[in-house]
């Protein structure tokens, strides 16, 4: 029953697929996972965007949204419907084929991330071999939309939010990919599924979570950094410093575009938490042996929400950075640890098994971490500037 | 130690979060069209016109002089001086504001009327829900919206409307004293040619 419970949407879809002749069958199992995700996802979007306003308005001490519907849980909808009506507007100066086409782009790619997931046992719509490269890929094209937006919007706000945007992601990519290598060094694949099932073995009824390791700990803490980052979230939200630059690359979009925008943006939120998830917290595995019961798409789905809850609390938390502190984070303090993490994690699997590698690499990872925090925190002698003016 | 700060910074924010949901006195928000804080006593935002007694148009303290019109920065007053004359609160006959509109859409609130005003008749309101659905029509008070009773006055702003009584009283007692003097001088002076004729 609790089997069939955890394969219910694999036995559904077979269940679909089995009145159709047998040559539809592929093409429509592919086409229904498609419009699954494209309506959960969206789904989720709005309950994140409820959640979000919610709990910064408890951070701050504020009641949140609390008008539409009760305790204001209708709020999405009322959002949703605001959007879609207000007017769509297209700068005179603007150009108008990709000024339209930012949006879609984003999007599209934001939505392209989920198809390698596996979001429980048999539960992946394409089952690559390389699916943690492809995902990286398809994650780069996000700056390719941001800088189309901005630099089509003809807006100084717009191009220079487009500018941060691309040399924030570009920095960030670096060492979010460098702190998921760590995790195909130790599986030894590509492959997000089989990244999952390596990590859904027990001892003593504690899962081998890549997090409950020094390396896995290190390089998730580096992850949820560079991907924080990488979604433009706050305490990294330069490209969107509303106090800065009115609203950064979407300045000039309005309506359901601007809606669009919206949503790639929680999307790519989604998607970063749900890798996060299934490289270092065991993606659709239950984090106790006696809790296996539970269908493995609830853990999956429970994991990348309690992600976003942190990513709120963080926005909450955290004022924005400058930008030469961005940069300085992320060159020459999260890209060190990152490769020095590489080394550890290599230490670690040529050392076998026993207490010895668990101090030897803890040791040297706190070491690095407090020697490039003292480095990082030093304080230079801040003379008066001196300007030279051009001539 | 690096990373101290943001470990604290969250503590803090996760006490808010679940402390908003124990204790009600950490809410400090209140939920407007039910609730309201009562303005302070030096809220202001625009002007209206006082009167005097509870006939708004007889008792209006406005003369009509058109100092505030001139001198409204962004102008936004518009009179229309009366063509006869009205006795003000001294008995003396005064002109009245036949039109008296205050276009708030334009007004900035900047309360200089009302350091003008020579008879204290132009005051700051605290009224603040002035939405309508008619931007032009909606947004120009005439003279019969803008008339607020003197009692109103000393509601919202206690302690300057006892100030400005105190003036007035201190204004209407000097001018019947003006008037009595001058009584008296006259009737000194009948009583002096009375007297002279009588001897003569």
């Amino acid at each position: 029953m609790l089997d069939k419970l955890d394969q219910v949407f694999v036995l559904l879809l077979h269940w679909i697929v089995g009145f159709l002749p047998v040559f539809l069958r592929p093409a429509t199992s592919v086409v229904l996972c498609v419009v699954t995700i494209v309506c959960v996802f969206p789904a989720l979007f709005a309950i994140c965007v409820l959640l979000e306003r919610k709990g910064l308005g408890r951070i701050q001490n504020r009641y949140g949204p609390n008008r539409v519907g009760p305790f204001g849980i209708f709020q999405p909808l009322a959002d949703g419907v605001k959007s879609l009506t207000k007017e769509d507007i297209v700068p005179l100066s603007a150009d108008a084929v990709v000024h339209f086409l930012a949006p879609v782009v984003l999007v599209v790619a934001a939505f392209l991330g989920f198809a390698v997931l596996p979001m429980g046992r048999n539960m992946v719509l394409v089952d690559m071999d390389t699916s943690l490269l492809f995902y990286f890929a398809i994650g780069a094209s996000t700056e390719l939309s941001v800088f189309m937006a901005g630099w089509s919007s003809r807006n100084k706000y717009s191009l220079m939010g487009a500018m941060r945007a691309v040399a924030q992601m570009i920095s960030y990519e670096v060492p979010l990919l460098m702190s998921s290598v760590v995790v195909v060094m130790m599986t030894g694949s590509l492959s997000l599924v089989k990244i999952v099932e390596v990590q859904n073995q027990y001892t003593h009824g504690l899962p081998h979570w890549y997090i409950f390791t020094p390396w896995g700990f290190a390089a998730f803490l580096l992850y949820a950094t560079a991907g924080t980052a990488e979604t433009n979230r706050s305490p990294f939200d330069l490209p969107e410093g509303e106090s800065e630059l009115v609203a950064g690359y979407f300045t000039e979009y309005s309506g359901f575009k601007f809606a669009l925008f919206f949503l790639g943006e929680y999307l790519a939120m989604l998607s970063i938490s749900g890798l996060g998830a299934t490289l270092f917290l065991g993606g659709w595995s239950a984090p106790f042996s006696f809790l296996t019961w539970v269908p493995s798409w609830i853990w999956f789905f429970s994991k990348m929400m309690l992600s976003i809850a942190v990513f709120i609390w963080l926005r909450g938390t955290l004022p924005r950075l400058r930008q030469d502190q961005l940069m300085n984070f992320a060159w020459k303090f999260v890209l060190p640890l990152t490769l020095a993490n590489l080394f550890v994690a290599a230490a670690w699997r040529f050392m076998g098994e026993g207490w010895l590698r668990w101090v030897v690499c803890s040791a040297v990872l706190m070491a690095i971490y407090g020697l490039m925090a003292r480095i990082g925190m030093r304080r230079e002698h801040l003379g008066p500037r001196t300007y030279r003016y051009a001539e | 130690m690096l990373g101290e700060g943001i470990i604290k910074g969250l503590a803090e924010t996760a006490k808010n979060f679940f402390g908003s949901y124990v204790s009600k006195e950490r809410l400090t928000t209140v939920q407007y069209p039910e609730e309201r804080i009562a303005p302070i006593e030096a809220t202001r935002d625009f002007p209206f016109l006082v009167y005097d007694g509870d006939d708004w148009e007889a008792g209006l303290r406005c003369t009509s002089c058109q100092i505030c019109e001139k001198e409204c920065p962004p102008k936004c007053i518009y009179i229309e001086k009366s063509k006869d004359k009205k006795p003000d609160f001294t008995g003396r006959p005064q002109f009245y504001p036949a039109r008296f509109d205050i276009d708030i859409s334009v007004c900035m609130s900047c309360q200089i009327c009302v350091e003008v005003c020579p008879f204290e008749s132009i005051k700051m309101d605290t009224e603040f829900e002035l939405a309508t659905t008619d931007r032009f029509g909606g947004l120009l008070l005439d003279r019969k919206q803008l008339a607020k009773s003197n009692a109103h006055y000393h509601k919202i702003h206690p302690t300057e409307a006892t100030l400005v009584d105190a003036h007035l009283a201190e204004e209407k007692a000097k001018a019947d004293a003006k008037t009595k003097a001058t009584a008296d001088a006259a009737k000194a002076k009948a009583a002096a040619a009375a007297a002279a004729g009588e001897g003569a």
